[in-house]
């Protein structure tokens, strides 16, 4: 058994975005630096990267004590803290879970309190799909060891035997003399206040699967009601007394600097406050259209510097005539394999392929741009913002605000999506530098072409490959070289002699990160288009080929399972015109996917129609079905748009596509009917799943177009001029 | 939960009471409304930033997403293209104003049931959508519902389920899948 799938740190390397230079260094206040004093803090000024990302992602606080993650109230109702996030994952509903069913409890007596920076314990950010892994059982644990402590001290103040007591809807009671206690009651006493100041033991059980009443199940969804009448609200929802909006002047391109500027045409409008601090500038107005008059009004005047910037339609070239050497990103590269020897395993192969793979640069588009709310009060800023890292942005604050720590407070309020693309804190610091400059409450949200912009992409990516197999249809040889886009998948699942996996940081074009999947997308996307190339180099059906190669258990099962649910065996053996079938597996985060998809090419116009999708998904014990399923749905439709149509398109250091017109995202039409088939493991720990579906759409789609035309597409999009004949 | 509600339309009035000529009057939720021009481009930054009606999102600008969707006059538009002048004399219905005195509409009780929702973003815009879609089509077949709703993006890619929803809306099943 290999083991590749070992919790192996990966996202940690490919959070780009957390290696970036400081965006904004302001100048310092008086006051802010008679803070710094005053508070005895050195403030890094220079580019220190584990500053600006905070903390590291695996504390994940093993030593929170019991009152730093839950309180009970005198009317029993029981708040859990966290750092971690809603995005849309379900993430607030799946803790409200854990901490129900480890304190037995109903739902409705848990409330959430996240990522409030002045009072939750650091979880790390909500990425790497780390939540349910980590985040759900520290909870768990701190609830369990609550419900321990909570019996101990009504059997101590009963003087009762403690194993005759039940706990259950929030009361400890004794049967035999019907006397019961609220935790609300319990949670009024000293002793109690005396040991929740402790890390619950390491000993601590949980309950186990099969007794789950609550996880495993799938309650009302947290806040469902708030959703549909309205009143749900978004980081950019946010209001507050007196607040005004804000608005950036951004650069006509990238690594264009600013020369001048005159702020005066903003300055002599109504109710306009305009700053130049650095490299920022900005406005604030009552409403945000005067403040776009504002911007315009000084864009006029405006003067800029430019330099060359490579276009996409050089970008392959351009990756890997730029890898990156010594520090950066590539001095953490890590995540290849080195077995054998290449030569060899290529020397005693009868058939090589040697093919390479482009995956272009997209955008998350999440239906919420970025957003902030600033507010200063005796010189300390509070920010509600949408970020899956709210430490780390208040970190990234501390710094370009020159403040001390206790004067940053960072609220995420539930955020309209992230999908990877909302780590870091550009928008928080920009709405706090106008807040201060205006002296009110700024609101400031990104407009879609600055989304588009001036976020940050997933990773680009060029993987070369050289593979060969013998007249057993053996593989011998499995070089995998990728520039640029990242170790996630990175290592193959199957078992060859001879392997290098490589990967080889570049300079970016553009500014990246995190998405859904990281680079697992594209790592997948290569190597299972690259096993359906050797099958039929071998002349073996695809599945029969992979299951020749497989040796982990887990992957074999989604594998055979799709395989079934499909019918593979029948329909991968029709014949019909530009129809054919295609299939993917892989394994990231620690989930298993697999996935069969048919497709129709039309040839006159070279679109690909996808017929039917299912995909089988293992993570461990399901704690939310519904939930998991709609992740699964939700990853594999997301996953049609960056297989069939996504890409980045630029030139002179702009963005050509920066709209939701000419940047094609799936829309109601474009979903094929979808079926998935999860397959629950009550006796394996639950991962993460809100990514891993993701991996196995691009290729399974990429494998069924060849399987219809003939027509092998090794690029992401999968779209070529090939797939036309008319 | 919006407690600014009231009270911003009559400041509204106290403060600009002298530019009344200049004021575009109009109905929000059965509630006369008047915006001082100029103030604001389009619908969609009346509805967030003057009656603070912040259940209207932002989603692109362009018309192009149906984050902002409205209804005016019972037709769905798209608010944030919509000139502030085009809403002039008409009865503007945003999420807001679905329930009737605490109790969801039909739509929004079906988007609760079948758990529709995950990041939440898209979804006042999906109801106002749905909401003009079965008032002209009480019973829409596949294609039909498809056609009428392809204008309204979800990120989180939950289509499947708003559509469960909308059927629900509709009196049947899940049809299509």
């Amino acid at each position: 058994m290999k083991r590749i799938n070992e919790f192996n740190e990966d996202h940690v390397v490919e959070r780009y975005e957390q290696d970036e230079a400081p965006r904004y260094q302001f100048d310092l206040t008086r006051r802010g630096f008679v803070q710094i004093l005053g508070a005895g803090l050195v403030v890094s000024m220079s580019g220190n990267s584990a500053l600006a990302s905070g903390e590291p992602l695996l504390s994940q606080n093993r030593s929170t004590k019991i009152n730093e993650r839950l309180h009970i109230g005198r009317d029993g109702i029981i708040t859990i803290m966290t750092s971690k996030v809603e995005v849309g994952q379900g993430s607030r509903t799946e803790i409200t879970q854990a901490a129900a069913e480890e304190l037995k409890v109903s739902t409705d007596k848990i409330r959430l309190i996240m990522a409030d920076t002045d009072l939750v314990p650091n979880d790390g950010g909500t990425h790497g799909s780390q939540t349910t892994p980590r985040t759900i059982p520290a909870v768990r644990s701190a609830c369990a060891a609550a419900g321990i402590l909570l019996m101990d001290i009504a059997a101590k103040n009963w003087n009762a035997d403690r194993s005759k007591l039940v706990s259950g809807n929030g009361f400890i009671s004794e049967p035999s003399s019907n006397r019961r206690i609220s935790f609300g009651e319990l949670a009024g006493m000293d002793e109690i206040a005396k040991s929740f100041d402790n890390a619950p033991g390491s000993d601590i059980s949980v309950t186990p699967v099969n007794e789950w009443k609550v996880m495993g199940t799938t309650p009302s969804r947290v806040e469902g009601e708030n959703i549909v009448n309205g009143t749900y609200q978004h980081p950019a929802d946010i209001l507050r007394p007196g607040m005004v909006y804000g608005k950036v002047l951004r650069p006509p391109a990238y690594n264009a600097t600013l020369r001048s500027v005159d702020l005066g045409p903003a300055r002599a409008m109504d109710g306009v406050t305009a700053v130049h601090d650095g490299n920022f500038v900005g406005v604030t107005a009552p409403t945000s259209h005067l403040a776009e008059q504002a911007v315009k009004a000084i864009e006029k005047t405006a003067q800029w510097d430019t330099e060359p910037h490579p276009s996409s339609k050089e970008l392959f070239g351009y990756l890997k005539n730029n890898v990156s050497t010594g520090g950066g990103r590539g001095f953490r590269r890590r995540g290849g394999q080195n077995t054998g020897s290449i030569e060899t395993g290529l020397n005693e192969s009868t058939k090589t392929v040697k093919e390479s793979y482009e995956i272009a640069y997209i955008q998350h588009v999440p239906m919420e741009p970025r957003a902030a709310v600033a507010e200063w009060n005796n010189g300390k800023v509070t920010v509600w913002t949408g970020t899956q890292h709210p430490f780390g942005v208040k970190n990234e604050l501390v710094r370009a605000m020159r403040v001390s720590d206790e004067n940053v407070r960072v609220i995420v309020p539930d955020t309209g999506g992230g999908f990877g693309g909302k780590h870091t804190g550009e928008v928080a610091i920009e709405a706090a530098r106008l807040a201060r400059e205006a002296g009110k409450p700024v609101s400031l949200r990104w407009s879609r072409e600055e989304e588009f912009t001036w976020a940050y992409f997933r990773p680009a990516g060029l993987i070369e490959t050289r593979s060969g197999i013998d007249d057993n249809g053996n593989i011998k040889a499995w070089e995998f070289i990728n520039y640029n886009s990242g170790t996630s998948a990175l290592a193959t699942p199957y078992d060859i002699p001879n392997i290098t996996t490589q990967f080889r940081a570049c300079d970016s074009p553009l500014r990246e990160g995190s998405y859904r999947g990281l680079a697992a997308t594209a790592n997948v996307f290569a190597r299972e288009s690259l096993m359906d190339e050797l099958a039929s180099a071998a002349g073996v059906n695809p599945f029969e080929f992979r299951l020749k190669h497989l040796d982990d258990g887990r992957l074999k099962d989604v594998l055979v399972k799709a395989a079934e649910d499909f019918d593979w065996e029948n329909r991968s053996t029709l014949k019909r015109e530009n129809r054919g079938v295609g299939l993917s597996c892989g394994i990231e985060k620690g989930s298993y996917t697999a996935a069969c998809v048919e497709v129709e090419v039309d040839r006159k116009t070279g679109t690909i129609h996808v017929l039917d999708f299912l995909q089988t998904f293992e993570c461990g014990a399901i704690i939310n079905p519904d939930n998991l399923s709609a992740q699964v749905e939700g990853s594999i439709v997301m996953g049609l748009g960056a297989a069939l149509w996504e890409e980045m398109q630029f030139e002179n250091g702009k963005i050509l596509n920066p709209t939701l017109r000419q940047y094609r995202v799936p829309r109601f039409k474009d979903v094929p009917p979808i079926e998935v088939v999860l397959i629950d493991r009550p006796d394996l720990p639950s991962s993460g799943a809100g990514e891993t579906p993701i991996i196995s759409v691009a290729p399974a789609i990429a494998n069924a177009v060849f399987a219809a035309t003939g027509v092998r597409v090794r690029s992401m999009p999968i779209k070529s001029d090939d797939l036309k004949t008319g | 939960m919006n407690p600014d509600k009231s009270d911003s339309t009559v400041a509204l009035f106290a403060e600009r009471s002298s530019e009344r000529a200049k004021a575009i009057e109009l109905t929000v939720n059965g509630r006369n409304v008047q915006v001082e021009e100029g103030r604001h481009r389009v619908l969609l930054q009346v509805l967030r930033e003057e009656l603070k009606l912040t259940g209207t999102k932002f989603g692109c600008g362009e018309g192009q997403c149906g984050a902002c969707t409205v209804l005016i006059d019972g037709r769905a538009v798209r608010s944030c293209i919509t000139p502030v002048a085009a809403a002039r004399g008409k009865k503007v219905t945003t999420i807001e104003g679905l329930a009737n005195n605490g109790m969801l509409s039909r739509v929004q009780q079906a988007f609760l049931d079948e758990n529709a929702a995950q990041c939440g973003y898209c979804i006042p815009g999906m109801i106002m959508s749905a909401t003009a879609l079965l008032e002209k089509h009480p019973n829409p077949g596949a294609e039909q519902l498809r056609e009428e709703m392809n204008g309204n993006v979800c990120r989180c890619n939950n289509f499947l389920k708003i559509e469960a929803a909308i059927y629900r809306a509709a009196g049947h099943g899940r049809e299509g899948r």
